[in-house]
């Protein structure tokens, strides 16, 4: 049986993403998608491609991932329609206008420059805004692009650099031993690969769990609608504080708009809008534009993203099974992240680390409910002998999550068993 | 009391209130049109008034008849005209009235939502002038008026010579009758035919009518251009005979259709399966012998459910009420119901003779559509962008290819390309129609003004 550098379950943009900058590294990537690329949150989400309003723990990546977005052209042969058109968050009174110049002022350290727009200017700029607009906070780097095409074209770029993508494959289980991983499709084959990444999106802790780490990750379903054609007028993209509302206009004149969720149901793999929170976003949609009243809503659609209780992904080495990364649980912003996501998660894999700080973003933020002694994998008894604490005051520039009892037994391991790469703390690509 | 919905008041929608109505149940009646009757029987506005014979001809005794039935039930019924649904999810429809967006929940559905032209893209067909069939018929029995002095009749189907005769009758110099299926192809399906009875020697007369008054009725044609004159809309149809040889049609508008294809957004978005039906070339929601859908208090009647036509449409309504009923718990509408089957039954045949033999649907017409030809006219999508996909962008089905192209992404939601388009990504794919599937119905069902959502409003 062939045996992967690397398997990756679930062909969302992350994963495509990763495909892409693993093979451009020489590694031999198989990537497993039950449906088809980039068919769920990747596909159905807004298109923003936002770094303005983040949290902060997130800026690092976002401000990496913007990166990729500008060299799209070059890395993927397509710009997918992305256009730096900046973003506009408005604030509709007093306190939320505090609370945009706040985030302006901490933002700063990461270098992202906010242009703070008072009542005066904002109507002068943005003739087109509706009265309850006090000011808005304007990030010129910030944009949108077509997300139906993005993910598709990271996988074919990956295909393209050696990637063996499948898709209508679903990864039914999972395990690890000291050779690394087995993977079992639904249609009774089954793979091996030394490193797995887990970049199953709403899916996510269902693959986690495999490796006895589940997390409380929840499922959503954005609510989105598109327009006929109207004049082009409204270049910026648009948020609001509290972010009931987002719209954005394409070129060729649709007016795109979310806000609020429909249904979504993760076994069935099906979500759906819901009449009446089309409704309700048609509603702030004129009051944040008035001139859309005269527009038709001509389609609306959903797709089931994964949430996590503090609305950040979980990005990182698991803390049960060496050799498992996990990429999931965007929460509803992972768009724009998902080209430099797919960048770390290379580093993870080829240098054992990262210059791009993930800490915030580890699984052991929450507490794993299953039995650690009973869970696979030598990590997880490392994980009982050594404590919690070791990882809890990670820095933002901490380069890598292992912890340090993991890198020590493993490098036991790896003395007492060098044959077994497996075991080597770094899982340096070169030595596989 | 459960709430019964029926949306369509053609002649399914209408023989099923009746028949509700008639056991003691009141239905809740939602149509798109001003006035019951469908398409097919659609009244003129009471501002015109016209002898029935001369709006429905050979129709006019059953139009009468659909629309006097419907006009007695107006005390029993609650009916909803002028409306249209735009959203339907777990028994709950989304409707635009006049007075506003209103939710209707309902326990038992029948769906009678009718069909459309099947629409052909070729070189002009985006050409001011140009209009389907069933568009051209509309405006002549619902406005009295004819789309040009001088309109050429394109496509195939019965459709095509009834619009034809209906036109000429009023007194329009109708400039040709061009039919893409042969004749051979109908002298081959004349053993099928007959069993059409009365409707085929209504069809068998159209024709001979046609030809006795002189009008040029050509088998086997194949559309090349439509050209536009100075005033940029139509002057001229650029066409080949079944030779080969080309020839030019002076006309100042173009009626056009394929046959029919169903409208059956709604039972998509209420979840009920569809199967493809390889006569009609379409997916049709599947129903069980007695009009029930796949889904809890769901039935389906009419054209919205596979291509019957109108006499069928008025016995699968009525049809899809008895089994209401008997669901309901009545009693004695299982007798009728084996009568109604009976009857349904005999269209069957006839109706395999048409779509599969007599006017077969020109698939590879639509697949052989030239490169630079656009497809889509919601988003400009081109032969070549759709080809372009499934070759190169590995788009093998119709929904990724309208993910990558916007194929079937605009006003129409496909309603229009959407055959078309199917056709020419299976051909490039060189797989059959059914294998790149069918482009999943998304709400709005028909646009809605964002103006409708707005509190207060009246759109």
């Amino acid at each position: 049986m062939t045996i992967f550098d690397v398997a990756i379950v679930g062909g969302g943009l992350v994963g495509c993403s990763a495909a892409l900058h693993l093979c451009r590294r020489d590694a031999s990537v198989v990537m497993l998608e039950r449906g088809q690329c980039g068919s769920q949150a990747s596909g159905v989400n807004y298109g923003g491609v936002r770094q303005q309003g983040r949290d902060l723990a997130e800026l690092p990546l976002a401000r990496r991932s913007r990166r990729i977005w500008a060299d799209l052209e070059t890395l993927v042969g397509t710009d997918c329609e992305f256009e730096a058109t900046g973003h506009l968050k408005l604030a509709r009174s007093d306190a939320e206008m505090a609370e945009l110049e706040d985030y302006a002022e901490r933002a700063r350290d990461f270098n992202l420059k906010l242009e703070r727009i008072g009542p005066a200017q904002i109507r002068a700029r943005f003739p087109w805004l509706g009265d309850a607009i006090v000011g808005g906070s304007f990030c010129a780097e910030d944009g949108h692009a077509n997300p139906r095409l993005v993910a598709p074209a990271f996988a074919r770029a990956a295909v393209a650099a050696g990637a063996d993508i499948r898709e209508g494959v679903e990864v039914v289980d999972a395990t690890h031993d000291c050779h690394g991983f087995e993977l079992r499709m639904s249609d009774g084959t089954a793979l091996r690969a030394r490193r797995l990444i887990n970049a199953a999106g709403a899916w996510g802790t269902t693959v986690s769990a495999w490796f006895g780490e589940p997390v409380p990750e929840d499922v959503m379903a954005p609510n989105m609608c598109v327009t006929d054609s109207i004049p082009y007028f409204l270049v910026p993209n648009l948020g609001v504080c509290g972010g009931d509302i987002y719209v954005r206009q394409i070129r060729r004149g649709n007016v795109i708009f979310g806000g609020g969720v429909g249904v979504a149901d993760r076994n069935q793999v099906k979500a759906r809008p819901l009449a009446e929170v089309t409704a309700k976003a048609a509603r702030l949609a004129v009051g944040l534009v008035p001139r859309l009243a005269t527009a038709q809503v001509i389609r609306t659609w959903s797709g089931i993203e994964g949430v996590m209780p503090d609305g950040l992904p979980v990005i990182g080495f698991s803390e049960t099974t060496p050799g498992l990364i996990h990429a999931f649980g965007f929460s509803g912003h992972g768009f724009q992240l998902g080209p430099g996501v797919g960048a770390v998660l290379c580093d993870l894999v080829a240098d054992g680390s990262t210059q791009t700080p993930i800490a915030a973003f580890h699984i052991n933020r929450f507490p794993n409910t299953e039995n650690v002694a009973a869970s696979r994998g030598p990590a997880a008894m490392v994980r009982s002998a050594h404590e919690r604490s070791s990882q809890q005051h990670q820095g933002p520039n901490l380069q890598q999550t292992k912890t340090k009892g993991e890198t020590l037994w493993l490098s036991l391991l790896a003395d007492a068993f060098p044959e077994r790469s497996c075991f080597s703390p770094a899982w340096p690509l070169a030595a596989s | 009391m459960p709430s019964i919905v029926i949306i369509g008041a053609g002649p399914a929608g209408v023989r099923a209130a009746e028949t509700l109505v008639r056991a003691g149940v009141r239905p809740t009646v939602i149509d798109e049109a001003l006035a019951s009757g469908g398409q097919i029987y659609r009244r003129p506005p009471s501002s015109i008034v016209r002898d029935s014979k001369k709006v429905y001809g050979f129709e006019a005794a059953r139009a009468r008849s659909v629309h006097r039935a419907f006009d007695d039930l107006r005390e029993q019924i609650d009916y909803w005209p002028d409306s249209a649904v735009w959203s339907a999810h777990d028994h709950k429809l989304g409707v635009i009235t006049k007075s506003g967006p209103k939710e209707l929940a309902w326990d038992r559905l029948i769906l009678a939502t009718g069909a459309m032209d099947r629409v052909i893209p070729f070189r002009g067909w985006t050409l001011p002038g140009v209009y389907t069939l069933g568009g051209a018929q509309v405006a002549l029995k619902y406005q009295a008026c004819a789309i040009g002095e001088h309109p050429v009749f394109l496509g195939t189907g019965p459709l095509l010579y009834l619009v034809a005769y209906q036109y000429a009758a009023a007194g329009v110099k109708v400039a040709g009758v061009l039919d893409t299926a042969s004749a051979g192809a109908k002298r081959g399906a004349l053993f099928g035919l007959v069993s059409g009875g009365r409707t085929f020697l209504k069809g068998l007369y159209y024709l001979a009518w046609l030809r006795a008054h002189g009008l040029p009725v050509v088998s086997g044609a194949r559309p090349v251009c439509a050209h536009a004159g100075l005033d940029g809309a139509v002057r001229e149809l650029e066409w080949r005979d079944g030779h080969g040889s080309l020839h030019r049609t002076a006309c100042d508008s173009i009626a056009t259709g394929f046959g029919l294809k169903s409208e059956a957004q709604i039972a998509d978005l209420c979840d009920v399966p569809f199967i493809f039906d390889t006569g009609q070339r379409q997916w049709v929601p599947v129903q069980d012998t007695d009009g029930r859908a796949a889904v809890e208090g769901l039935y389906l009647a009419g054209d919205g459910v596979g291509i019957k036509g109108a006499a069928a449409a008025e016995l699968s309504g009525e049809r899809a009420a008895h089994t209401l009923l008997h669901d309901l718990g009545h009693a004695r509408s299982a007798e009728r119901l084996k009568t109604l089957n009976r009857r349904l039954r005999r269209f069957e045949r006839f109706r395999r003779a048409l779509d599969e033999k007599a006017f077969k649907f020109p698939a590879d017409l639509a697949a052989s559509a030239d490169d630079d030809l656009m497809i889509c006219r919601c988003e400009g999508v081109t032969a070549g962008e759709l080809r372009h996909a499934a070759r190169e962008l590995g788009a093998t089905e119709i929904n990724r290819a309208k993910a990558f192209t916007r194929v079937g992404m605009g006003r129409c939601q496909g309603r229009v390309c959407g055959p078309a388009a199917a056709e020419i990504l299976a051909n490039s794919l060189g797989v059959p129609l059914a294998a790149v599937g069918r482009l999943r119905g998304q709400v709005p069902i028909k646009p809605v003004p964002m103006a409708a959502f707005l509190d207060g409003a009246v759109p």
